[in-house]
């Protein structure tokens, strides 16, 4: 039988129970490799469940460093009876499978071009262990150490990452390591060690690190200033705000006085949650919450409000699939066109594009700064394949020399000095006004609120001149928005195109992957990475020098093409959409399909009838 | 004659309190409400009580939400900043504002249809929350600006300016608030403000969440016969359980009452609010036997008046948070980023 061979490069698929504790074992298994010096991406697909439904984790082994999802498996862990049938069919040609053989399966429950590896987990469980939870825990680490020695771990490295896992818990260290001894001895002695997929120590990790999106943009708003957090619980963002939790709790105690240098509010709700963000902004401190899309459209009433009084707020979308409810625990980026225009009446919002942890730290942080800059809501749209998943990136840097940026606040002494003031004035010409804090100064600079219409000064006016004002300014406001927002990132090809692609957030290592599939096909494209809306011109440039230009989205409709094409000025017929959507994260091998077949295509010369 | 505006010049014999500041200056702009409106009642003991309690007006931050009773902010407290927010949601607005200034005082305006309606689950999670405020509400029982549909707090069996009757059970605001932990609940009528001035004095200086529902009738939609929010049904139903001296911490205090029918409660700050009893046997500090008194009371169709509860060792949202003294929007880098060396540490332990 043909048994796939592959050195660094190759998938894993762990198929689990939700709630058996297999999260930490697989973690351990994907780290140990990056100790080994060679680049992993795991993915968890998980259902919307606490405990029974099937879960998935997924290891993408590459030495290459592509870390987008590969699509394919070549060495399943099937645990899951429930989903065995599909884990097998799953399985590439001449791959493997590694199984629970403790209760024998029919000859029909297998593949034929599949290497089948049994090893009697449960019996080993079974007799080693009596606590019922200690046979369900143990088990999962005993097969990683079954699997380190059939892919070639160093035990080493897996026991190094257990004692630094259980440091100063000496009681559970020992017993993992020696389930971690009795898998890795097993298979040693019963089974044909190593099989064809091996890990090789490579030096391919550098200094990167390992961590995920969510926890990352937490700690970008814990450096940029935020002091109040509102929240409502919401998958898959959740793990955001207690993230920032955790990180206050670490670097915002007063050592003094052991009190909090920030506030957070786990709210009744999303409306909530955006409402005390906006006071909190309205009264001068930096704020955000965090959500997914069902959360956005409760918010919208107030992002509006936010938008329209012209108050700082920083919203992170960790994205999820829609509509409605859709599909809380996949993945998309199906809420660009929500959070762009959301409100009733003429809005519109400025977006950051993260393409990974790393940029999710910095955009956390700017967004910060542009809200009180811009006085105006800033989205930052992350998604769960960002901000669930441990990602290999650039390490966190951050500038000490960096201060937060206010915006223009009008204090005491500038309005005693005899300032002038009003509140929605446009005195330096780039749209944004000054604002007070309350408390500021007893007789000069406050000021009336409010969603409705107003004049330069504040006051209640519903003139239509003094409406169209207003309005003209909010544009010209968002205009400045473009040289404050990150520029796109342009990839050039080897060699002089014809065709461009554009891309954002976490499609990113897939659509570099599949730069480079092309290339060695002969395939030319140059890509442009929009990292922000407002879109700069540099965008619209990058269509104009192209014949046609491909938008790569993780949603049904293409949202950001419908924008580019809206707020851009782009002429629709040079773009073509390349969409996946259904809820998995978008490969190398999609992009690299969909585009090849279309160029292929545009590459047909049609034959014309020569005229007589 | 709401067109017409206001002079600005003061008469210079008017009295200042001991800040130097005349009731006029803690007035706002001309009311645009209906002549006889109980909310523009309400806006002058709010007025009353600020300027008698020496508050800075810039020190107070006034929020709303939407309705005829969140128009008011504009009509008192020019010099302060204000904030009309969105429908029912301004509880929320207010959180945010305090967490990001501790050293403020928040007023939050509301009516009946923005608070036990649209906003009821805002209302409700402000007062448990404990939020540091003064939160009134100018009940009228009636939707006003879009002319005269019932609210929630309309009494069932109440009937509506065309007729119909209210067939839905009311929400009891003061009920909800003494259940869901507000720290200070008290009841008045936008017509007495005797009662009602003390009253919104004592809640300014309350630390905690501070609430007053205030009977404010409707005069365009809600003061016919048939009615349970007009000015003629609160007179005749009005059950005053006692009457509310509030003494700020530096007065000394020398009003003489018969002995037993006084009640002194001294709250955290030191403040002294006296009360004269009306209803002999109601017992302030005491939530459970203050939210029985109430439902009794009501059954028989009475509107029970005055400082219903206090608990006079309330604490606030910044407790439960542990926040620090500072308020969070005077942080800055050094107390809010752990700079670089940190990240350095934060990096090796991704590896």
């Amino acid at each position: 039988m043909k048994q796939i061979t592959a050195v660094n490069d190759f998938v894993i698929k762990f198929a689990n129970i939700n709630g058996s504790g297999s999260a930490s074992a697989n973690e351990l298994f994907a780290k140990s490799i990056l100790r080994m010096g060679v680049p992993v991406s795991p993915r968890n697909i998980f259902p919307s469940n606490i405990q029974g439904l099937p879960t998935w984790y997924e290891v993408r082994v590459t030495e290459q460093g592509y870390l987008g999802r590969r699509g394919g498996v070549d060495l399943m862990v099937a645990m899951n009876p429930q989903t065995w049938k599909q884990d097998v069919a799953e399985i590439e040609p001449g791959g493997y499978l590694f199984y629970d053989s403790t209760k024998a399966l029919p000859k029909s429950a297998f593949r034929d071009d599949v290497n089948v590896i049994g090893m009697p987990l449960t019996e080993i469980c079974n007799a080693t262990y009596t606590d019922s939870r200690e046979r369900q825990l143990f088990k999962n680490i005993i097969y990683v150490g079954a699997l380190s020695a059939l892919i070639g771990l160093d035990a080493d490295e897996v026991a190094e990452l257990i004692g630094e896992q259980y440091k100063g818990k000496e009681k559970l260290l020992k017993p993992n390591l020696h389930a971690l001894q009795l898998g890795r001895t097993y298979a040693q002695n019963h089974l044909q060690c190593p099989i064809g997929l091996t890990v090789k120590r490579a030096n391919a990790v550098g200094d990167r690190i390992f961590l995920e999106g969510n926890a990352a943009a937490a700690l970008g708003l814990v450096y940029g200033g935020a002091t109040v957090c509102a929240w409502y619980p919401i998958t898959p963002s959740s793990s955001l705000a207690e993230a920032f939790q955790r990180h206050c709790s670490k670097y915002r105690t007063d050592p003094d006085s052991g009190k909090s240098r920030f506030a957070i509010v786990q709210a009744e709700d999303e409306l909530a949650s955006i409402g005390i963000v906006i006071g909190a902004g309205w009264n001068g401190a930096r704020a955000f919450t965090a959500t997914s899309g069902p959360g956005i459209s409760l918010m919208t009433e107030f992002i509006g409000l936010a938008y329209f009084a012209e108050i700082p707020a920083t919203i992170i979308d960790v994205q999820r699939g829609g509509p409605s409810t859709g599909m809380p625990t996949r993945t998309q980026q199906a809420d660009i066109l929500q959070c762009a225009y959301a409100s009733n009446g003429d809005t519109k919002h400025v977006m950051l594009f993260p393409e990974d942890p790393h940029e999710c730290f910095e955009h956390a942080a700017l967004a910060l700064d542009l809200a009180d800059r811009l006085q105006t809501p800033v989205f930052v749209m992350t998604d769960l394949d960002i901000g669930m998943n441990q990602r290999l990136c650039e390490p966190l840097v951050w500038d000490d020399a960096k201060t937060m940026d206010r915006g223009k606040v009008m204090n005491f002494d500038d309005l005693e000095s005899g300032k002038e003031f009003g509140r929605y004035l446009d005195v330096d010409g780039d749209g944004i006004p000054y604002r007070t804090y309350p408390g500021t100064h007893p007789t000069k600079g406050s000021f009336f609120t409010r969603g409705t219409t107003k004049d330069r000064y504040a006051r209640y006016s519903e003139e239509g001149p003094v409406y169209v004002d207003n309005m003209q300014r909010l544009l010209k406001k968002f205009e400045t928005a473009k040289s404050l927002v990150p520029k796109p990132v342009l990839t050039a090809a080897a060699e002089p195109a014809r065709f461009g692609v554009i891309y954002y957030g976490s499609t990113s290592p897939a659509m570099h992957e599949a730069l480079e599939t092309l290339a060695a096909q002969g395939t030319y494209v140059n890509a442009l990475r929009v990292r922000a809306f407002p879109f700069q011109d540099e965008i619209a440039d990058f269509v104009a020098t192209h014949s046609k230009v491909f938008v790569v989205e993780q949603n049904r409709d293409g949202q950001l093409k419908t924008l580019l094409v809206n707020e851009a000025g782009i002429n629709p017929a040079g773009l073509i959409p390349v969409l996946h959507y259904d809820g998995t994260p978008i490969t190398a091998r999609f992009i690299t399909g969909e585009i090849a077949a279309r160029v292929a295509r545009l590459n047909v010369i049609p034959l014309r009838r020569t005229s007589a | 004659m709401t067109y017409l505006a206001k002079p600005k010049l003061h008469h210079p014999t008017l009295p200042v309190n001991t800040l130097g500041f005349t009731r006029r200056d803690y007035e706002g702009a001309v009311s645009t409400l209906c002549a006889g409106c109980g909310h523009d009642s309400i806006s002058a003991a709010i007025i009353e009580a600020c300027y008698e309690l020496d508050v800075e007006p810039h020190r107070l931050a006034k929020l709303s939400g939407i309705g005829c009773s969140s128009k008011t902010p504009t009509y008192f407290l020019g010099n302060s900043h204000g904030f009309n927010s969105v429908h029912g949601r301004m509880p929320s607005v207010l959180t945010g504002a305090n967490l990001a200034n501790r050293d403020l005082i928040y007023l939050g305006v509301s009516g009946d249809g923005d608070s036990a309606s649209i906003g009821l689950g805002q209302f409700a999670h402000s007062m448990r929350r404990g939020v540091n405020m003064v939160y009134i509400v100018e009940n009228n029982g009636v939707y006003g600006l879009t002319k005269g549909q019932f609210s929630a707090t309309a009494d069932k069996g109440s009937k509506s300016k065309r007729g119909v009757t209210n067939r839905d059970a009311p929400v009891d605001l003061v009920g909800l608030a003494l259940q869901l932990g507000a720290t200070f609940v008290a009841r008045s009528f936008s017509g007495d403000k005797a009662q009602l001035v003390p009253l919104v004095k004592a809640a300014l200086e309350h630390q905690g969440a501070a609430f007053i529902d205030v009977i404010s009738p409707c005069v365009a939609f809600n003061n016919h016969a048939g009615s349970t929010k007009s000015y003629d049904y609160v007179r005749e139903h009005n059950e005053a359980v006692n009457f509310l001296d509030f003494m700020p911490v530096r007065e000394t205090i020398t009003t003489d009452y018969a002995p037993g029918s006084l009640r002194e409660v001294v709250q955290h700050d030191g403040s002294v609010l006296r009360l004269r009893k009306i209803a002999e046997e109601y017992e302030p500090t005491d939530r459970i036997a203050a939210m029985n008194y109430l439902q009794q009371h009501h059954a028989k169709g009475e509107v029970v008046t005055g400082l219903l509860y206090l608990d006079p060792e309330a604490d606030d949202l910044h407790a439960h948070l542990n926040t620090v003294a500072t308020p969070l929007n005077r942080l800055g880098e050094k107390e809010l980023c752990p700079g670089s060396a940190a990240l350095v540490n934060i990096n090796a332990s991704l590896r």
